[in-house]
């Protein structure tokens, strides 16, 4: 670089010569420099600034135009998270003991109309209406011509509606998928499945929730994902309980009843294995309840687990127990039966006369609502109610139907002594046919109090509480079995399965506090085999009439216990029971007889 | 030397980056490839759902009720009762499946023609 001198000699001389200072212009040489150094530097640093500012923009503007990116993206879900959970259906199955499927879903479609995208309204009307016969061609006009944007038209439709909806050819019909419940069996276990709907709806889904029955109770379990569609396992038995349904039937119409109802619970766990309540309807396609009028009438109602009935001499089972369990009584007792028994202005009679006296063996077989009503006196109300609490008759009965939890027995406002002794037969307290079935089992077990349930336990279940003692049990056992072979159930031997039971005909409460005389519920509560008890069978009929005699025959005798034994005859080798025939040639002829 | 350094060192980076370009692209290529496997499975799962929901139903116990009872001259099924059960002596003992080694030979071929009349003569 060259520098130019600030004192220049050529200048410094003439400045000499003019008599001029050289010093100033050595001062503006200086200067010069000095304005030279300073616009270079500014050069640089402007350029620097440049330079920089550019690269603070590049950054930002990749900063910016990322978070705009990731602003008008669609949310996706990260690529990894999601193969850790496996595809599982929305609702988990239910399935019986045997792994049956009783409940299922299926894929299908709903369908939707959006008028704004309609070509030819009427013609999309008319074709709809051939389509599905429920709808109006006119209606659907009417609401296409609205100004709604947006109209459901059906929740679920079938494959070959879909095809038929597509041959319409309306680009403003649409379909959303669904999914569906499906129950293969139809009606066959109605009031335990109970049935779905849908919840929050929306186009491309839509929440299947339970309405009823185990599909409510268990709603949360079958609708968790963590449990990756584990199916939900019932102590059903689909074979038992088809079999059972259809034998119910059978005799519901012979028997001109209203309703019917039985429960086969095996006795020592209280799994339920089979359960119908008639009439019954199609899970599948759910009934709407009764708005008004008297809920047991609609098929939605389970006679069963809801319906509370006083269930009549069936009851007599709990007095003799507690009889024997208290020691105030032996099988041979004699007890007075000398009738009728008055209490104030009431009195109790016997169907028959029995006589002076009978023993605590022939009271029940016999069933003698005097004797019975003796025995309670003897017991007093405060034992008597202690004992049937405990046999769970004074609440609910723990089953996991959201119906059954509801349906706590009816009991008498104030329990006076007229109370104990017509309860001790049965009548003044109501229960449904499922309590009696666990009573029934709990002292019939060997005395362990038995709670029911239709969700197989997990492991061993823990025994209750003894109710009884194992000898009151044994004793029970055989009386009923006594029952059977020369008492009121006679028609309920069914050969090889050793049954037991007691039959109970309650005349029907009517609408005026009274009772009705021709309208009874009759039940047959049984145990087989009675020697060494595994199921307990409780059918009741809702006012069954036997017409094959000359005249009409209403007692349980005649009705609930022959179909009762049809019942066993036919569940019990479902259910693997070998028959007992104590003598092997009775076995062969009934073999070659066949 | 230095500048070798700077060359080699700008060849790695050129490779490293060729190297990442790729893997990139392979997982990118893996998880769409994923993806169509994950529905591809889904797919499968819901037709086996309706499979299983249609097996459920034709194997409802009423129709297999009725078909049995259609079929009852060819498949004789009835309800299982209680005679269905049998004693272990009277199940035959299994009849062994041995050829037969005696080797029957017609010793006359009169008897045979004794047994089997002609057919017009068998006739009325």
């Amino acid at each position: 670089m060259i520098r130019t001198p600030l004192r220049p000699l050529a200048s410094v001389l003439s400045a000499r010569e003019k008599g001029e200072n050289p010093d100033l212009i050595e001062a503006e040489n200086l200067r010069r420099r000095n304005e030279d150094v300073r616009d270079r530097d500014r050069l640089r640093a402007e350029s620097r600034l440049l330079v920089l500012s550019l690269a603070f923009m590049a950054a930002f503007m990749v900063v910016g135009m990322r978070m705009g990116m990731l602003a008008s993206a669609d949310p996706v879900e990260p690529h990894e998270d999601r193969y850790a959970s496996a595809l599982a259906a929305q609702r988990a199955d239910i399935i019986d003991i045997n792994g049956a499927i009783l409940a299922t879903n299926l894929i299908t479609n709903s369908l939707y109309a959006q008028p704004h995208l309609m070509i030819d309204k009427p013609s999309a009307a008319a074709g709809l209406a051939q389509v599905f016969p429920d709808l109006n061609a006119q209606d659907l006009l009417e609401q296409f011509n609205s100004s709604r944007k947006f109209i459901w038209l059906k929740r679920k439709i079938s494959p070959e509606q879909m095809q038929a909806v597509h041959d319409i050819g309306e680009p403003g019909l649409q379909f959303g998928p669904r999914e569906m419940r499906l129950y293969p069996n139809g009606a066959f276990a109605a009031h335990i499945l109970g049935g779905a709907g849908f919840g929050r709806e929306g186009v491309h889904s839509a929440e299947v929730i339970g309405i009823a029955g185990v599909e409510h109770r268990y709603d949360a379990f079958l609708r968790n994902p963590a449990e990756q569609g584990r199916p939900l396992q019932l102590t059903l038995d689909l074979s038992v309980q088809a079999a059972m349904r259809r034998v119910l039937g059978g005799g519901m119409r012979l028997l001109s009843a209203k309703g019917a109802a039985a429960v086969l619970m095996e006795a020592n766990t209280g799994e339920v294995i089979a359960m119908v309540s008639l009439p019954d309807f199609d899970p599948n396609d759910r009934p709407t309840p009764l708005t008004k009028g008297d809920a047991s009438d609609s098929p939605l109602f389970n006679r069963a687990a809801q319906g509370l009935y006083e269930l009549g001499s069936t009851f007599k089972l709990f007095t003799v127990a507690q009889a024997l369990d208290l020691g105030i009584a032996t099988p041979e007792t004699m007890i007075d039966t000398q009738g009728p028994l008055k209490w104030g202005k009431f009195s109790i009679r016997d169907f028959h006369d029995y006589g002076k006296s009978l023993s605590l063996t022939d009271v029940l077989v016999k069933s003698s609502n005097i004797g019975t009503a003796n025995l309670a006196r003897e017991i007093g109300a405060g034992q008597q109610q202690a004992f049937l609490d405990a046999l769970g008759l004074f609440s609910p009965v723990p089953l996991e139907l959201p119906e059954a939890s509801q349906s706590r027995p009816l009991l008498p406002k104030r329990w006076s002594e007229l109370s104990t002794m017509t309860i001790s037969y049965g009548h003044g307290l109501a229960a449904s046919p499922l309590h009696l079935a666990a009573a029934y089992a709990s002292l019939l077990n060997g005395g362990y109090r038995v709670t029911p349930t239709l969700i197989k336990p997990s492991g061993d279940a823990a025994r209750g509480p003894r109710i009884v003692s194992e000898d009151t049990s044994k004793i029970l056992r055989s009386m009923l079995r006594q029952v059977v072979v020369r008492g009121t159930a006679s028609m309920g031997e069914v050969a090889g399965y050793h049954v037991g039971g007691k039959t109970g005909s309650a005349d029907k409460p009517d609408a005026k506090g009274g009772y009705a005389k021709e309208k009874v519920i009759s039940t047959f509560a049984s145990v087989f085999p009675a020697h060494d008890p595994k199921y307990i069978l409780v059918v009741t009929l809702d006012e069954p009439v036997d017409t094959t005699g000359t005249e009409p025959r209403r007692t349980a005798g005649w009705t609930a216990v022959p179909v009762a034994a049809e019942i066993i005859r036919r569940t019990a080798p479902l259910l693997g029971m070998r028959p007992e025939i104590d003598h092997p040639d009775e076995m062969k002829y009934m073999l070659s007889n066949y | 030397m230095r500048g070798l350094i700077y060359a080699l060192a700008a060849l790695a980076i050129i490779a490293l980056a060729y190297w990442a370009y790729n893997e990139n692209y392979a997982t990118q290529a893996a998880l769409r490839r994923v993806d169509t496997l994950q529905q591809q499975i889904g797919d499968q799962r819901e037709k086996l759902g309706v499979l299983r929901a249609e097996w459920a139903y034709l194997n409802r116990p009423d129709r297999l009720r009725e078909l049995a009872d259609l079929n009852y001259l060819t498949l004789g099924l009835m309800p299982l009762t209680s005679v269905h059960f049998g004693l272990t002596e009277q199940v035959a003992f299994p009849q062994l499946d041995v050829n037969d080694i005696t080797g029957p030979v017609d010793l006359s071929a009169d008897l045979s023609a004794d047994l089997e009349p002609p057919l017009a003569e068998a006739k009325p």
